[in-house]
């Protein structure tokens, strides 16, 4: 084939669940690649918090919505000759094959390029990909697609209960089930039919209970092929994969077993015809040779950036270069340096892949694991056994106290394994552990479980090991072992009655420590250079300090509500900033997702938790030199609240930090203190005070006076936060706070409902540079990660914007600033002057970093960390004050991924509750406006219908918005209440029941039956009326119709719709900048 | 807790770890397996005769041990150095534990060892003799050590090859192909004679010591020269019998096949630094240009500019350059320096033996 001369790169959009950081990698690979082989790379992306829509990674960057009509008129403008779908996950794929449809690619002459559109449309439509399976003597599992629940009825018959229900052209499993009765069919094949865009569902014959294993599979344009790693599920079929405890590579599978499944591999992605990567999946039957081909992935996916991480192959990036012409042979191996490609990585380690679920933050959430994946990240631990890899991937999720010692207060807890929770769900690990902990057999968890018992039998060393440490004196040896077991100083210390400090220093004292060894592809068959180390203790250390100026970038862990792909994006920065600046890099990470645990992003890779223990092992190994007062220094504000958490015990140590120390951190983070201390600086704040009981909370809020704003102090996206209106709310919430954390205060703030306006600012102690100020469209009270913001404050008056700036440069200077730190304001209304108040400050990157970046060209991380290494803001030739403000409107909105997760309320609050973000941006804030909707999916169609449900002390505020909607030519319907104001004012309304016991059609009906395009719907404050419009949300979420529950959000999508949006601009980044409006 | 014991290589280094399988002491050339998978396969290899092997993967022994997948009669390693044993396997077709299979056979192994640590050392300083022991120092060890005969200068395929010719059963053939196939022995493994029942050849094994003459009045069709152990520089007997077989049947060898084929037309052959050994080398066919991903076992390779007399490379190893493969240019002779038997390893190779057919059917189209 001839090479291509510029090819378009589609990313994936927000995060949202089953589309992480993953494709954030792969893209960025895919254009590094593109560079190597001299072809011009055209990215588009939503996404603002990725390293793939930066300048200098990709030639050309747009950040625009992922719709047709907008990449038509990116191929128009850019002419590309090739295209590349497969690295944008099911989004990129799903567009491809949209802008095929179109005509687009045949009309401009753009080849799809490694995965043919026909692939595409072979391994996605599941009757063509049966088909295609049966022609080349692919076992498939019965099965059958059908259009609607009748059909859907006589072909579970025929095929039997229980089935598998899954939509077509979804991501993540959405919409997908398992029904094992005839009322649970009807459920789960109506929901699936309304999740797939083509309303296509396929019941498949269930395998629940085989093993479930996957290939990750490379094919070049010569038909070389080859496998990289396979990977077993250790929750057999039955959970999604994204759900899934994974280990790599197989662990129960004989040579027989594990070559027949790659032979089958290499013959499907040979009939497929992909050049490129592709994930397949298999059932195994855990007692012949019996399996079933369950599903392809033609495109790299979450599995291959895990098999990338697992093996240190870089699949994307071989992808990439298949797709423009490369042969597998043609390509040099980066790790090793010396071979090529074309070769299969041995692993001599093993490594653990747990799901981070959302379920700490939505505790009303359905934990039930199935086909429909629900988990937001991942973490992955590496090591020589599997019960140290397990353990050190526990430590990775960054659950306080939730090592495998946990177990969950309100379980039952006894001889009985029935009342242990062992169907799939989130704890299922913890409640395996109690129930083999109080003597249930591992036969017996098997039989439940139908988990291999290879695994439950490791689950049983661990507990043998806890019997020990808890019986037996703590000698050298008996440490030692319980090290090698992963075991952390904090558990041991637990069982064996000592602190973790003290079992720290017996390790010292007996000179058990880890060691790190390399992962390098090839089982050290070969000399290789890669600097990608995890730990484990044995005999050989692999993992000499580096040598020079070197510093610690500590990473983010896994991706979770309130920290998101935009601290990877920070941590990326700070690596290569240090690079700039003469010093070798050293990342710490434990998120296989991301582009930062890319091994060649730094200087040197430990794939590690990051807890202390972890911290603390490897700044003594990057130290150990005979001069050890060269301590390897710290950066802990990039890694969001992870990594800021660790600066007070790194410094209790005596490890130094980069940047604004402990003590600056913890005075912010203080509440108390932090009181103080703007006090002092005449800075006003919210009247609130931190407290530890509920007489204490009672006494507080009577004085400041109802509603209040509440929340743990140590916040992370706002978790736990929530408004209250009165004495018996209160009562409720601090006795549930007081029992989940007693070692940090309560914080009660009076809510003020203004507008909130938020900084982010780099100071180096003497001067302050705010890029830019953010203004949120929904009021204070929102989550502000759950809030639009937009850039510059379009609202906000000079003075106004005089006073933010003030207080941001003297509380930056007061706290000794040094780096980043973002601040959160309200705006309250006032006639004379403006009342500015301060809500909180972060001493460390923010989730805006990334989006401000962007918009202001401030390269925000690369200026804070070199100001960290001493570098001061002049020398980098900026001044205290606002940045000068761009020609431009950038919007940020949030994307929700709550239709994956069942029994989670929707209505925005203080807590996020938001997965990604998305940036619309252009010259005026009407069509940013545009596009950001657009972006996010919540963008009405230009005609249609839609329904309103207001709380009473909103309907005043509501009627402007309704007028609006009217005058674009909207049909309203609305609840009792709501129609009776619509239809005083003199417009047409139809009213429909809220009730919905009380016949039909009700409010869920017009939702369900797709009469309405949207629903407004805003909650009447108060838990216990919440349950009203739950159901009303549900079922707006389900139907994936826009659901807005703030009147700030419906009020700007009303706007968009009748300013209109046709006008808005398609172009590169830098050009909005650089260039006036044509 | 188990009995420690200790490996010492020829270079004194000395890597601690405890005792299972049997309780002795043994001594061999230490070299390490990158599979993944197959442990049961590599521990009955016959190639493996006279060493210590150490398999890379960390955990070994977690399907057990099971009927199906011998491939010869007994234990060929001397030793068996892992990282960790798996004590209770689970898997439908396992009959015992590793550790079990180990003990009753007498053979010796380690667990709780650094074999990442090991594996470096052999990749850096090159294979070399080692002994596990319980009750020596590594200085008593060191001083044995010199005393004992070195692997190069071992006949191995003498000490492993069957002692009287016999016939594979058949197993349930896929294909009709009914030549009489006669199957050389310098080690063999099993799977390449299940694979030729399977596509319905009728198979005999001679042992490598049978003459031509007698070889040839089986009236085979066509003869494999196996795998097999040890230096080939030590088997000028086997190559002899091939010069005589040269010219009168199709040929195939595999590994040490590959090996005596070069000698037989006056090539060299020469030991590598620390071998090949594993499931995932590619190799390049140099007719097609096309990779294969192959399985690996061989501490030998021929020099590419000793070849003479019409033998010419076929197969070159992508990672070393190392010659995989020869060819006759007139001749029906080729062979391969891996195992298109695969087990353990890819199964991308069966195609050289369905070549060999091919080879065969000309053979028979020409007489």
């Amino acid at each position: 084939m001839t090479k291509p001369s510029k090819v378009l790169i589609i990313g994936s959009g927000p995060i949202i669940i089953g589309q992480a950081a993953e494709f954030d990698y792969a893209g960025t690979q895919a254009c590094k690649a593109m560079r190597e082989e001299g072809v011009t790379s055209v990215l588009v992306n939503s996404n603002p918090a990725t390293i793939m829509t930066d300048e200098g990674i990709a030639d050309i960057i747009y950040i625009e919505p992922l719709t047709v009509d907008m990449v038509t008129r990116i191929i128009e403008r850019e002419r590309p000759d090739g295209l590349l779908p497969t690295l944008g996950g099911q989004t990129g794929l799903n567009l491809a094959v949209d802008l095929a449809d179109a005509g687009v690619l045949d009309k401009y002459k753009v080849k799809s390029l490694g995965t043919s559109i026909q692939t595409i449309r072979n391994a996605e439509d599941r009757e063509l990909f049966k088909q295609l399976l049966i022609n080349i003597g692919e076992p498939v599992p019965e099965s059958q697609t059908v259009n609607n629940l009748k059909e859907a009825r006589k072909v579970a018959k025929k095929i039997g209960l229980p089935v598998v229900i899954r939509p077509a052209y979804t991501l993540g499993g959405t919409g997908g089930g398992f029904a094992t009765t005839w009322k649970e069919l009807d459920k789960a094949a109506t929901a699936g039919l309304a999740a797939s865009p083509i309303h296509q569902i396929l019941l498949e014959e269930s395998v629940a209970g085989w093993k479930e294993i996957e290939y990750e599979v490379m094919r070049d344009g010569a038909d070389n092929c080859i496998t990289i790693c396979n990977m077993e599920n250790i929750d057999p079929m039955g959970v999604h994969t994204g759900d899934s405890i994974v280990v790599a590579p197989s662990q129960t599978l004989t040579n027989k077993e594990y070559q027949m499944l790659r032979t089958a591999s290499l013959k499907i992605i040979r009939a497929l015809g992909v050049e490129g990567g592709c994930n397949i999946q298999f059932a195994l039957d855990p007692n012949s040779n019996d399996y079933y081909v369950i599903e392809v992935n033609p495109r790299v996916s979450r599995s291959s950036a895990l098999a990338s991480k697992a093996t240190g192959y870089p699949i994307a990036r071989v992808a990439a270069k298949i797709a423009v012409g490369k042969r597998l042979d043609e390509i040099p191996n980066a790790v090793t340096g010396k071979t090529m490609a074309s070769f299969e990585p041995a692993l001599d380690y093993l490594v653990v892949k747990i799901p981070r679920w959302p379920f700490d933050k939505f505790a009303s959430g359905d934990r039930v694991l199935s086909t429909q994946m629900k988990a937001t990240g991942e973490v992955m631990a590496i090591d020589r056994c599997f019960e140290a890899a397990l353990q050190k991937a526990i430590r990775s999720l960054e659950f306080s106290n939730r090592s495998l010692l946990w177990e969950n207060p309100k379980w039952e807890l006894g001889t009985n394994i029935n009342s242990y929770p062992l169907e799939p769900n989130d704890l299922r690990l913890w409640a395996i552990m109690a129930a083999l902990r109080r003597g249930i057999t591992t036969e017996e968890i098997v039989r439940l479980t139908k988990i291999d018992l290879w695994f439950i039998d490791k689950l049983q060393n661990i507990i043998d090991m806890e019997k020990q440490l808890l019986s037996q004196p703590l000698t050298p040896e008996l440490l030692r072992q319980a090290k090698r077991f992963g075991f952390s100083d904090e558990q041991i210390g637990t069982l064996a009655d000592r602190l973790p400090e003290q079992v720290r220093q017996l390790r010292r004292n007996w000179q058990i420590r880890p060691v790190y060894k390399m992962v390098d592809t090839c089982a050290a068959e070969f000399d290789a250079g890669t600097p990608y180390f995890y730990s484990t203790y044995e005999q050989e250390n692999e993992a000499e300090p580096l040598k020079g100026n070197k510093a610690v970038v500590i990473g983010s862990g896994p991706i979770r509500i309130g920290q998101g792909i935009e601290f990877d994006y920070c941590s990326v920065h700070s690596a290569w900033a240090l690079q700039e600046s003469g010093y070798k890099s050293i990342m710490i990470n434990s998120n296989p997702e991301t582009v930062s645990t890319d091994f060649d992003t730094s200087d040197r890779l430990y794939f590690e938790a990051l807890d202390e223990e972890s911290l603390r092992d490897i700044l003594e190994n990057e130290s150990e030199t005979e001069f050890s007062s060269n301590a390897c220094p710290s950066i802990v504000q990039f890694g969001g609240q992870t990594a800021i958490n660790l600066a007070e015990p790194l410094s209790r140590n005596g490890m130094p930090l980069l940047g604004s120390s402990a003590e600056a951190i913890d005075l912010a983070e203080d509440r108390r203190r932090f009181e103080n201390f703007l006090g002092e600086l005449g800075i006003p704040q919210p009247p609130g005070a931190g407290v530890t009981s509920v007489d204490e909370a009672l006494g507080v809020a009577k004085l400041i006076g109802y509603p209040v704003l509440v929340r743990p102090s140590y916040v992370l996206g706002g978790r736990a936060m929530e408004i209250v209106h009165d004495t018996s709310e209160l009562i409720r919430y601090m006795k549930l706070a007081i029992e989940l954390d007693t070692k940090h205060p309560i914080l009660i703030d009076k809510y003020l409902e203004g507008k909130e306006v938020e900084v982010d600012a780099i100071g180096d102690g003497e001067t302050i540079l705010i890029p830019g100020i953010m203004e949120h469209i929904e009021r204070a009270g929102v989550h502000s990660g759950d809030s639009m913001a937009v850039y510059p404050g379009v609202n906000l008056t000079e003075p106004e914007i005089e006073t933010i700036v003030d207080y941001t440069i003297r509380i930056g200077l007061a706290l000794k600033i040094k780096g980043l730190m973002n601040i959160q304001f309200v705006i309250m209304p006032s006639a004379t002057s403006p009342s500015v108040y301060v809500l909180e400050v972060n001493p460390r990157a923010s989730r805006t970093i990334p989006f401000i970046s962007k918009l202001t060209g401030v390269p925000i991380v690369n200026v804070a960390t070199k100001v960290m290494l001493g570098k001061s803001l002049k020398e980098q030739g900026y001044s205290t004050g606002l940045w000068k403000r761009q020609n431009l409107v950038g919007i940020k909105a949030p994307v929700f991924s709550m239709s994956k997760l069942i029994g989670v309320d929707t209505y925005l609050g203080p807590e996020m509750k938001s997965t990604g973000e998305v940036m619309g941006i252009d010259y005026t804030f009407d069509a940013a406006l545009a596009k950001t909707l657009l972006a996010a999916g919540l963008m009405l169609a230009p005609q249609g219908a839609i329904l309103f449900s207001i709380a009473d002390r909103d309907k005043p505020e509501a009627l402007p918005i309704i007028r609006q909607f009217a005058k674009a030519g909207y049909k309203l319907y609305a609840t009792e209440g709501t129609a009776a104001m619509i239809e005083a004012v003199g417009l047409p309304v139809k009213m429909v029941s809220k009730k919905l016991s009380e016949g039909h059609p009700n409010i869920i009906d017009i939702i369900n039956e797709g009469t309405v395009n949207g629903l407004v719907n805003t909650i009447t404050g108060g838990r216990t009326q919440l349950q009203d419009g739950f159901q009303i949300r549900r079922a707006a979420t389900e139907k994936h119709i826009p659901c807005f529950t703030s009147l700030d959000t419906a009020r700007a999508a009303a706007e968009a719709l009748v300013n209109g949006s046709q006008s808005y601009n398609a172009q590169p980044l830098p050009d909005y900048r650089q260039k006036e409006p044509a | 807790m188990a009995k420690r014991v200790i490996l010492v290589l020829e270079d004194g280094s000395v890597y601690e770890g405890y005792s299972f399988g049997a309780e002795a002491d043994a001594y061999g050339e230490v070299v390490f397996n990158t599979s993944m998978v197959g442990y049961q396969e590599m521990l009955t290899d016959p190639s493996y005769a006279g060493q210590i092997v150490v398999p890379t993967y960390p955990l070994i022994g977690n399907y057990g041990v099971n009927e199906q997948d011998f491939e010869s009669k007994r234990i060929q390693v001397r030793g068996f150095v892992v990282r960790e044993e798996c004590l209770e396997p689970n898997h439908y077709l396992s009959t015992k534990t590793i550790h079990e299979y180990l003990a009753e056979s007498g053979i010796p192994a380690i667990y709780g060892v650094d074999t990442r640590a090991i594996t470096r050392r052999l990749r850096s300083s090159g294979v070399m003799t080692g002994m596990i022991t319980s009750d020596k120092t590594p200085q008593q060890v060191l001083e044995e050590l010199k005393s004992l005969p070195s692997y190069g200068s071992v006949d191995f395929a003498r000490q492993v090859t069957t002692d009287a010719p016999y016939e594979w059963e058949p197993d349930q053939p896929d294909a009709d192909s009914s030549y009489h196939i006669i199957v050389l022995d310098c080690g063999l493994k099993y799977t390449i004679l299940r694979m030729m029942s399977r596509y319905g050849c009728q198979t005999t094994v001679v042992p490598c010591t049978m003459s031509a003459e007698k070889i040839l009045k089986l009236k085979p069709d066509g003869i494999i020269l196996s795998p097999g152990p040890g230096n080939p520089e030590l088997l000028d007997y086997i190559v002899d019998t091939v010069k005589k077989l040269v010219g009168k049947k199709p040929i195939m060898g595999i590994c040490m096949g590959n090996q005596l084929i070069a000698r037989a037309f006056g090539a060299k052959t020469f030991k590598l630094k620390f071998g090949h050994r594993g499931v995932n080398h590619p190799v390049r066919d140099l007719s097609d240009g096309r990779i294969h991903i192959t399985a690996q076992n061989h501490g030998y390779a021929t020099d590419p500019d000793s070849l003479k007399d019409g033998l010419e490379v076929s197969h070159i190893n992508l990672n070393d350059g190392t010659v995989e493969g020869l060819r006759h240019k007139e001749l029906p002779i080729f062979s391969i320096q891996y195992h298109s038997e695969a087990s353990p390893g890819p199964l991308d190779n069966s195609y050289l033996f369905e070549k060999f057919l091919e080879m065969m059917k000309g053979n028979k189209a020409e007489v």
